[in-house]
């Protein structure tokens, strides 16, 4: 700040409350109608404030009894979601560290070639070829896994790029007094170069578990059985009923429960959330 | 300085390799493949038709009718949460102290699914049970985007912006903390208010965020606002919000129109190409400032 405006500097506090207000605006009414009875909700206007029946519903939505329209239970769901988003995350990290250490440590035939095909993938989103790499999932008898659900997703440019950066700007010096100690490139990698990337890794991890957490249009379309649903599948089919029959009360609990784990971590790990997020995006 | 090793590097790179090849490049090369044949309709044989796909395609009415529909839907969700995003990051940047609570306070929703995303403003604009709904209809408006294509496209828009808002956010704060000081002093000195000074020092200065994050919104919403839509509007009501990503869903996995599907997958994949070549070729030439 340049000079001191009391005025400019009210506005300021007034625009970032209204920003705050109108960013949490659509969660603060789900939240609402996750502690209200169905009753009230499709009774015309629903309250702003909440209601008495939070505990309840959600029991009912954790709850095995709740398992209707063919969805599985809501825990299974969770386990699915949250297996599907560590298999992810830990599996792009191994991969592209792998890699990235072959590409910066070892000079060998075709290197530009393996480089040029990762920076391909960066060019070949799941959701530009959904009937080809559906396919392939197919013959390769992985519908309805976790591998299926997880592997096709797993290979990774911005991950190697990240984890190459790095691994260009750790001092030659390190490696040098590595091999005159006589160790080879896998000792360098796991005493020295692991143990330099963990502040990488941490970050990366923030990024690739929400990545793997919202996921949705694959889980879509690999699982058929009820028993691989993701959240993110099982709450839109909690609402793929007849429109006057939705269980909002539910339905609102359920994506309550089911952002809070990206959204804590997000919350809990800001720094790192905000390192990974604008060191992987460059 | 470099290891000497011969197969080492090999077997490092062959996770990623043999991932990349079996579900990237061999699906891509797929797509490209069967957008020049035609299936029979057991799927036993396929004839080469050369480009009759595209040429199909790039003359149906359908099609080019969702392509300008995407390109509403990516400007409108980029100039909103882009603009959203700057006010916020001006405001953060503004304060001496605080700063950090109005983040954690801001970001949040970058984590949010595109599905819950689409579920949450849906449950807004419902006609039973929105709030929202509630308060158009107070003020005379008949909010209905089942029926309504307009209606139906403002929420999807509504539902994408603001799920991005936070990413714009960080990345407009992190460009105006690296705004030199001393510009902005020289130009308070030489007499400029803080508005004046905001579009002819500070917004200038932002060129290359503001480029940066163009190509990455139109990227977003082009490709991952899958799950916004198909949790709100389903592509419906009469095509209005059946933008490219989600008519290839619907033509080749709903309605296994696979020639058409995959011409469909190979444009967008020209698309996504050339988004990425211009997003590293700006960084490459930022890298040299």
């Amino acid at each position: 700040m340049v000079e001191n405006r009391p005025f400019l500097t009210f506005l300021t506090h007034l625009v970032l409350v209204a920003g705050i207000v109108l960013v949490a605006f659509p969660v603060y009414v789900a939240f609402i109608a996750s502690t209200h009875t169905r009753e009230v909700l499709v009774g015309g206007m629903i309250p702003l404030l909440p209601g008495g029946h939070l505990i309840e519903n959600y029991t009912q939505v954790l709850s095995a009894s709740s398992a209707a329209n063919g969805l599985p239970s809501y825990m299974l769901m969770v386990v699915n979601s949250l297996g599907m988003a560590l298999i992810i995350t830990f599996g792009k990290i191994a991969i592209s560290i792998l890699s990235a250490f072959a590409i910066v440590y070892f000079r060998f035939r075709f290197r530009l070639l393996a480089f040029w095909i990762i920076f391909i993938t960066l060019m070949l989103p799941v959701e530009v070829r959904i009937i080809p790499t559906y396919k392939v999932v197919a013959d390769l008898g992985m519908l309805n896994s976790y591998p299926g659900l997880t592997v096709p997703l797993i290979a990774s440019a911005t991950a190697t790029f990240l984890f190459r950066q790095f691994f260009m700007t750790v001092p030659d010096e390190l490696m040098e007094a590595a091999r005159v100690d006589g160790s080879g490139p896998l000792k360098f990698f796991r005493d020295i170069l692991l143990p330099l990337s963990r502040t990488n890794i941490a970050a990366l991890c923030v990024i690739l578990f929400i990545y793997g957490w919202i996921q949705y249009l694959w889980p879509l379309l690999v699982t058929t059985d009820p028993g691989y649903y993701t959240l993110m599948m099982g709450l839109k089919r909690m609402v793929a009923v007849q429109d006057g029959e939705v269980q909002w009360h539910l339905v609102m609990a359920g994506a309550i429960l089911a952002m809070l784990p990206p959204v804590l971590v997000v919350i809990l790990m800001q720094r790192l959330f905000i390192r990974g997020l604008t060191e992987t995006e460059k | 300085m470099i290891f000497p090793n011969r197969a080492l590097p090999y077997l490092l790179l062959a996770p990623q390799f043999v991932i990349t090849l079996v579900f990237f490049i061999w699906p891509a090369g797929q797509a490209v493949k069967s957008s020049f044949e035609r299936e029979d309709p057991f799927g036993l044989s396929a004839s080469f038709v050369g480009f009759q796909h595209y040429a199909r395609l790039l003359t149906d009415p359908l099609y080019l009718d969702s392509l300008g529909r995407t390109a509403v839907f990516a400007v409108a969700v980029t100039a909103l949460s882009m603009a959203f995003g700057l006010a916020l990051a001006v405001a953060v940047n503004r304060l001496l102290k605080g700063g950090r609570v109005y983040t954690t306070l801001l970001v949040w929703p970058y984590a949010v699914a595109p599905v819950i995303a689409g579920l949450l403003w849906w449950f807004l604009f419902n006609s039973t049970t929105g709030v929202l709904a509630y308060f158009l209809g107070q003020l005379g408006i008949r909010w209905d985007h089942n029926l309504n294509g307009t209606h139906a496209m403002i929420l999807i828009i509504i539902a994408a912006a603001w799920k991005q808002v936070s990413y714009n956010f960080l990345f407009f704060l992190a460009g105006l903390q690296s705004v030199p000081h001393s510009l902005i002093e020289a130009a308070a000195i030489d007499g400029s208010g803080p508005v004046k000074r905001f579009f002819t020092v500070v917004l200038p200065l932002l060129s290359p965020t503001t480029f940066f994050l163009f190509i990455v919104n139109v990227n977003y919403t082009m490709f991952d606002t899958f799950g916004i839509v198909d949790a709100t509007t389903a592509g419906g009501p009469a095509q209005a919000t059946n933008i490219l990503v989600y008519k290839v869903y619907n033509d080749g996995y709903l309605g296994l129109n696979l020639g058409s599907s995959s011409a469909q997958s190979v444009l967008l994949m020209l698309i996504v190409v050339v988004l990425t070549v211009i997003q590293f070729r700006y960084v490459e030439r930022r890298v040299q400032y």
